[in-house]
């Protein structure tokens, strides 16, 4: 069995137990696992900005944000989800290829202040804005839509809704990262220099990386709005940002998987330690640190290493990076 | 269109104070493997970035194969046809080796559109196993390049700066830190490449042993400024080079 068909296995099951788990379950579950489908989309655009393309970025919740605003107005206008979902993508990958042009002078911490700032200016907007984006008291009401005939209306069926955008999320993902747009979004990563000697066009793929990246939280957004059918300035501060970068962060930064699984941590483990009631926070922060510490690469990087006990594969020589200035 | 592949004329650079480069005029022909040599701080390293475009001279100009290289990107250079190595390790560390080769000559295949669209190795993955083929590190294929050895590491690099099929490469100390084995090895590949393909390397080294057997022409830089230019033999000889090396 190849490498190629264990994922594929991995893949079919982990969509099969997508498909039958909701079945039966309660709304509250339904809830939490449609919000779980809608971040890791969010994450996987963090993921590709981040974790692929090595570009920090603090404003994936303001992306959501737009996505949100824009799909509520749009279908509190009367127009069907899809437009707002496509206006939501669309706007968003125009305000990230924006953004995306500081990274082209600054690197690191001054690209995390930056986008920071972002985040904040839309968090601004969002509550002052009242004409547009009703202020503090926020847009509700937004409809679920209807595909030829068939409602999203109930949970269970929303959740399929989502499930399939998430699908398709996953599929243009893999498609991008496995791309030779995904081979130069890690040259970037790697090392910027030695790329551009070789032709990669770091500025516009640094540009791309952010674009694609905010799309998918402009994506999410869109998702978010029929999901909770109330927004507000909330739900897209800062605070969200660093949540969606958590996700990435303790799935896995740069893995396919990744972001699902960090998403799922981030999501679901405070559900299930709410029995601790008042400490449920306080040992959820303490298993993020002890991940961080024992695997700065996540739960996937813990994978790995379990793997490399059974069958030892090649690793990266940390020594070269001393080697290297000989 | 003529022979001359690389042209400089009249560079000249300082930092401040210090006159890095004055007045350098060289030209190097089709095929022509010229060594750059000269002692530490001798303004081979910033005569290298005036020529890839990197530093901007305060005067002269550089071009390559007609084209007026001055602040050109380095992607831009190398679509001319300009390939590198760096002097410290440059290969991509958690891409296979074979990826690594394949990115070097994507950006060569198609629009930035197409090469979204079309296959994921951009149809390359035959020309890259060639280029393995040539650098004999077919065992390292699927290999991630961080986990190979220093000297593993430079032929990558170097094969890398191949893939593209450049008129012109710029080799910034291909021997450093390479043990003997592996540089025999990497000299005869150079050698094998220049005469199949008539590529011109332009090779700035310190290790005399191998650019004295590699270079068909040396030029030697003193204070930023040529001291000697010659054949190999011509050079050995040279007491101003000599002098500028033992501090004479």
């Amino acid at each position: 069995m190849t490498r190629k068909h264990v994922h594929i296995a991995f893949a079919v099951i982990a969509l099969a137990l997508l498909i039958f788990v909701p079945l039966g379950q309660k709304n509250y579950i339904l809830y939490v696992l449609t919000s779980w489908l809608m971040f890791s989309i969010a994450a996987m655009g963090l993921n590709l900005t981040l974790g692929y393309a090595g570009q920090i970025s603090l404003a994936q919740a303001s992306f959501m944000g737009i996505g949100a605003y824009v799909t509520a107005l749009i279908t509190l206008a009367g127009y069907h989800w899809v437009f707002g979902w496509l206006a939501a993508m669309g706007l968003t990958f125009v305000i990230g290829l924006l953004l995306g042009y500081p990274a082209l002078r600054v690197q690191h911490h001054f690209l995390a202040f930056v986008t920071l700032a972002f985040n904040t200016i839309v968090f601004l907007v969002l509550r002052n804005e009242d004409w547009l984006t009703g202020g503090n008291h926020g847009l509700v009401g937004m409809p679920r839509p209807d595909f030829f005939g068939i409602s999203t209306g109930r949970n269970l069926q929303f959740y399929y809704f989502v499930l399939v955008l998430f699908v398709i999320s996953a599929g243009v993902f893999f498609w991008i990262v496995n791309s030779p747009w995904g081979r130069a979004f890690k040259a970037l990563r790697e090392n910027p220099v030695r790329a551009e000697s070789l032709g990669v066009d770091t500025r516009r793929i640094t540009l791309l990386a952010f674009a694609i990246g905010s799309a998918f939280g402009g994506g999410a957004g869109a998702i978010m709005s029929p999901l909770v059918q109330f927004i507000e300035p909330g739900s897209f501060a800062l605070i969200h940002s660093l949540k969606i970068l958590l996700m990435v962060v303790v799935g896995g930064a740069g893995f396919f998987y990744g972001p699902m699984l960090g998403a799922a941590v981030v999501i679901l483990l405070p559900e299930v330690l709410r029995f601790t009631d008042g400490y449920y926070l306080m040992i959820y922060a303490a298993l993020v640190i002890v991940l961080m510490v024992y695997s700065p690469s996540g739960l996937i990087g813990i994978g790995q290493k379990l793997m490399q006990q059974i069958r030892p594969r090649q690793e990266v020589r940390k020594d070269m990076a001393k080697g290297a200035q000989l | 269109m003529t022979d001359t592949v690389l042209s400089v004329r009249g560079i000249s650079k300082s930092f401040g104070g210090i006159q890095a480069v004055r007045d350098v005029s060289f030209d190097v022909q089709k095929g022509e493997v010229l060594g750059l040599i000269g002692p530490n701080g001798s303004g081979k390293s910033t005569l290298f970035n005036c020529v890839l475009g990197q530093l901007r001279p305060d005067s002269g100009q550089v071009t390559i194969n007609d084209h007026k290289v001055a602040n050109m990107r380095a992607s831009h250079l190398n679509k001319l046809g300009v390939g590198r190595t760096f002097q410290q390790l440059s290969v991509f560390p958690q891409m296979s080796v074979l990826d690594n080769i394949i990115l070097a000559g994507q950006e060569h295949k198609g629009s930035m559109a197409s090469r979204l669209f079309g296959p994921s190795d951009a149809g390359l993955t035959r020309a890259a196993d060639q280029m393995i083929a040539f650098f004999r590190l077919e065992h390292l294929r699927d290999e991630m390049a961080g986990s190979l050895s220093y000297g593993q590491q430079k032929l990558v690099d170097a094969a890398m700066a191949f893939m593209a099929g450049p008129s012109l490469v710029l080799l910034d100390e291909p021997a450093g830190g390479v043990n003997l084995t592996m540089l025999g090895s990497l000299k005869d590949r150079l050698e094998t490449y220049n005469r199949e393909h008539g590529t011109t390397f332009v090779v700035i080294e310190h290790n005399m042993e191998f650019v004295m057997s590699l270079c068909t022409r040396i030029i030697v830089l003193a204070e930023g400024e040529i001291i000697a230019e010659g054949a190999p033999e011509e050079i050995r000889a040279n007491q101003q080079v000599i002098d500028a090396y033992l501090g004479g």
